[in-house]
């Protein structure tokens, strides 16, 4: 048995050396000292300006959490549809703002829970959803035109949004009134996460006709959160989820543009999502930036007009990859630092996670700790009652300025690459995400880097003893499930719909209508993702070497 | 002693795509003078045990933090022994929770290596467990 744990008497911790060289969490050198001096070239209304206004460094709203606190939005899904259900009903009581679905691998990767590949992974690390009959299950009793939903699914993203929007329908909800988010960021899956089933350029077909089909169909609805949360968890720097986030986001309004729409037509409504790490001040400059460096690259490179257009709206969720399975009680101070800094940052809404998930998916009990978490700095801590607390720090101020300048750094070296897919192409952003990540691993191996319970302060302690396990029946359960499916729907229907969707694959055109009519003959996940399959082939990376 | 370098497969079955361990690791070894093969993502248990017959392996990583550890891995043990390499060594990395590491040893597996495991651990284990023929 490998522990990872050596006994022994806790240590009396780190030797401070004379003179020290520190570094942030991301390796950027760090004084021990910064003055006026650091921020010769400052200018308050070029580089700040008030809340709520060009370049929106301080935030995008004028009086911040004044107004209107950020909403509090926990990320769940496990089980059957109806676990989630539950769970969903139960946060809203508890006072949670949001909903936020986390779905299982088999649906992220586009299979049925039936499917050879499901095994063993059906309900595990979310939902399972293969149908639209899964969807209603999930959502009901749910008041859809209140509540808002985040959906995290990319590659099938349009599939998963048609069966909310039917879903929807079916219970009365007006598409012009829902709200929600759909995360559709299918080039940090290439970058990141992994967690694509086709090539670059048919995948970002299916990511431009949701954004165009919500531009039309569903003026409230988030139809893309481009993503750094998942860049950070893999490994990168601040800077690199930061620039590779605002890069990934420059590809697609250039895709959106090519295919026909105005700028001002559809970027009020892309949203960001970016992860909050350990390290406090280098989180929140990053935080400033991402909305210094969008605004003015849709004001500059993309002339947009509407400021709605300048806004970098983002959703924060704490650094999972900071969670330890060692002395896991640790981890909920560890999430409220990083919540504080998300809060410090300005962001819109935040999940903060629990302190089991190092282990598995989380409990109630832990849940809810990571809830109250939230209110604790919203209600008991003062720090929503300013904009922009941290703002004129000097140290803060010549952090965003240098974390700024990196971000456009990469920006000029991905340009030159011909553009975000082409770099993902050769491998660029990868590479970039693993070199950062085998130094901090090494920065750990050699104490450079300290992480308590892990590397220092060890003891030898017990692990939480509830960890959640999953229903080992459900994966039978979803399977009888899709089998009573396919005997009572109309199968001729769902053929001739599936025909519809791989005819309009072939020959272009927007594909949410052919989507949308396979959802409603309860044509399933699997089935409209093989269709497409078989159409647009499949993605595989370039090898590591 | 062996004159050959120790040959390693560091493979990602299930369908999770978190790979930032397995290339870690992958490169870890390599850097201790290991032969590395990385299997890419999302490999089949048979995959698995095909490439590790081709490559002739002294041992096979598993890298799995999806969950689907206890149905997966068992079956790789099992096609090693089918496939006449009872020796290979196999070890696991990811997220495994204590309760479910006796199941996988019983099945095979020599070792697991849980979230805060250093490479050097994993390096040191592989070099003193490696049955090579002489």
């Amino acid at each position: 048995m490998a522990k990872t744990i050596t006994p022994g008497a806790p240590s009396a911790g780190p030797k401070k050396e004379q003179g020290r060289k520190f570094t942030t969490l991301s390796g950027v050198p760090v004084e021990p000292l910064y003055t006026e001096n650091d921020l010769q070239d400052f200018s308050y209304s070029r580089d700040l300006g008030d809340p709520g206004e060009y370049p929106f460094t301080r935030g995008i709203h004028r009086s911040m959490y004044n107004g209107k606190l950020w909403t509090m939005r926990q990320f769940s899904g496990f089980g059957s549809p109806e676990d989630t259900n539950q769970r969903l009903h139960y946060l809203l009581k508890r006072g949670q703002t949001g909903l936020s679905i986390a779905f299982d691998l088999p649906t992220l990767m586009g299979y049925d829970s039936d499917h050879p590949l499901a095994d063993g992974e059906v309900g595990k690390c979310g939902v399972a959803v293969s149908s639209l009959d899964d969807m209603e299950t999930m959502l009901a009793g749910l008041p859809l035109e209140r509540v808002s939903t985040s959906m995290t699914i990319n590659s099938p993203a349009a599939m998963i949004w048609a069966m909310y929007l039917v879903a929807a329908e079916k219970s009365g909800a007006d598409w012009k009134h829902i709200s929600g988010t759909i995360q559709n960021d299918i080039l940090k899956e290439y970058i990141a996460q992994k967690e694509y089933i086709f090539p670059p350029e048919p995948s970002m077909r299916l990511v431009v006709d949701s954004i165009i089909f919500s531009a039309k169909e569903t003026p409230r609805w988030n139809p893309i959160s481009i993503s750094g949360y998942h860049i950070r968890e893999a490994g990168s720097t601040a800077v690199q989820e930061l620039a590779f986030t605002l890069r990934d986001g420059i590809e697609y309004v250039d895709w959106v543009r090519r295919a026909g729409l105005d700028v001002d037509e559809f970027a009020p409504r892309l949203s960001f999502f970016f992860n909050s790490h350990n390290d406090l001040f280098e989180e929140v400059a990053k935080f400033r930036a991402a909305r210094r460096v969008w605004a003015t690259v849709m004001r500059e490179r993309y002339g947009a007009k509407n400021p709605r257009s300048w806004l970098c709206r983002f959703h924060t969720q704490t650094a999972g990859c900071s969670l330890t399975a060692q002395q896991p009680y640790n981890n909920v101070v560890r999430t409220a630092i990083q919540a504080l800094a998300g809060v410090l940052g300005g962001t819109q809404s935040l999940h903060t996670n629990s302190l089991d998930e190092a282990w598995a998916l989380p409990t109630e009990h832990a849940a809810t700790v990571a809830l109250r978490t939230q209110q604790v700095i919203a209600h008991e801590s003062g720090v929503a009652a300013v904009a922009d607390p941290l703002g004129g720090s000097y140290f803060l101020e010549k952090l965003t300025l240098d974390t700024e300048r990196a971000c456009y750094e990469y920006f000029d070296k991905i340009d030159a690459m011909g553009g975000m897919v082409a770099a993902i192409e050769k491998g660029f952003p990868q590479k970039e995400i693993h070199e950062a990540a085998y130094a901090y691993q090494r920065a750990v191996e050699l104490k450079e880097k300290i992480v308590v319970g892990v590397n220092e302060f060890v003891t030898e302690e017990d692990r939480p003893v509830d960890i959640l396990v999953i229903d080992k029946g459900i994966a039978k359960r979803q399977r009888d499930k899709l089998a009573a499916l396919k005997k009572k729907r109309d199968n001729a229907r769902v053929r001739r719909s599936l025909d519809a969707l791989g005819g309009r694959a072939e020959s272009g055109g927007n594909l949410m209508p052919c989507i949308l009519e396979s959802v409603r003959a309860y044509a399933t996940l699997g089935e409209m993702c093989d269709v497409l399959r078989k159409v647009f082939g499949t993605y595989e990376e370039p090898a590591f070497r | 002693m062996p004159d050959r370098r120790i040959r390693v497969i560091v493979a990602k079955p299930g369908l999770d795509g978190h790979d930032r361990g397995a290339k870690i690791v992958a490169r870890a070894l390599r850097d201790a003078g290991m032969e590395v093969i990385y299997t890419g993502l999302r490999q089949t248990p048979e995959q698995i045990v095909n490439a590790a017959l081709q490559e002739d392996v002294d041992a096979v990583g598993i890298s799995i933090l999806s969950g689907a550890h206890n149905t997966i891995i068992p079956r790789v043990c099992q096609l090693l022994r089918e496939a006449g390499m009872p020796d290979v060594l196999v070890i696991v990395g990811g997220i495994v929770p204590d309760e479910d590491i006796p199941g996988l040893k019983e099945s095979g597996v020599a070792a697991v290596f849980q979230p805060g495991a250093s490479t050097q651990e994993i390096v040191d284990f592989i070099r003193s467990h490696v049955k090579q023929a002489v």
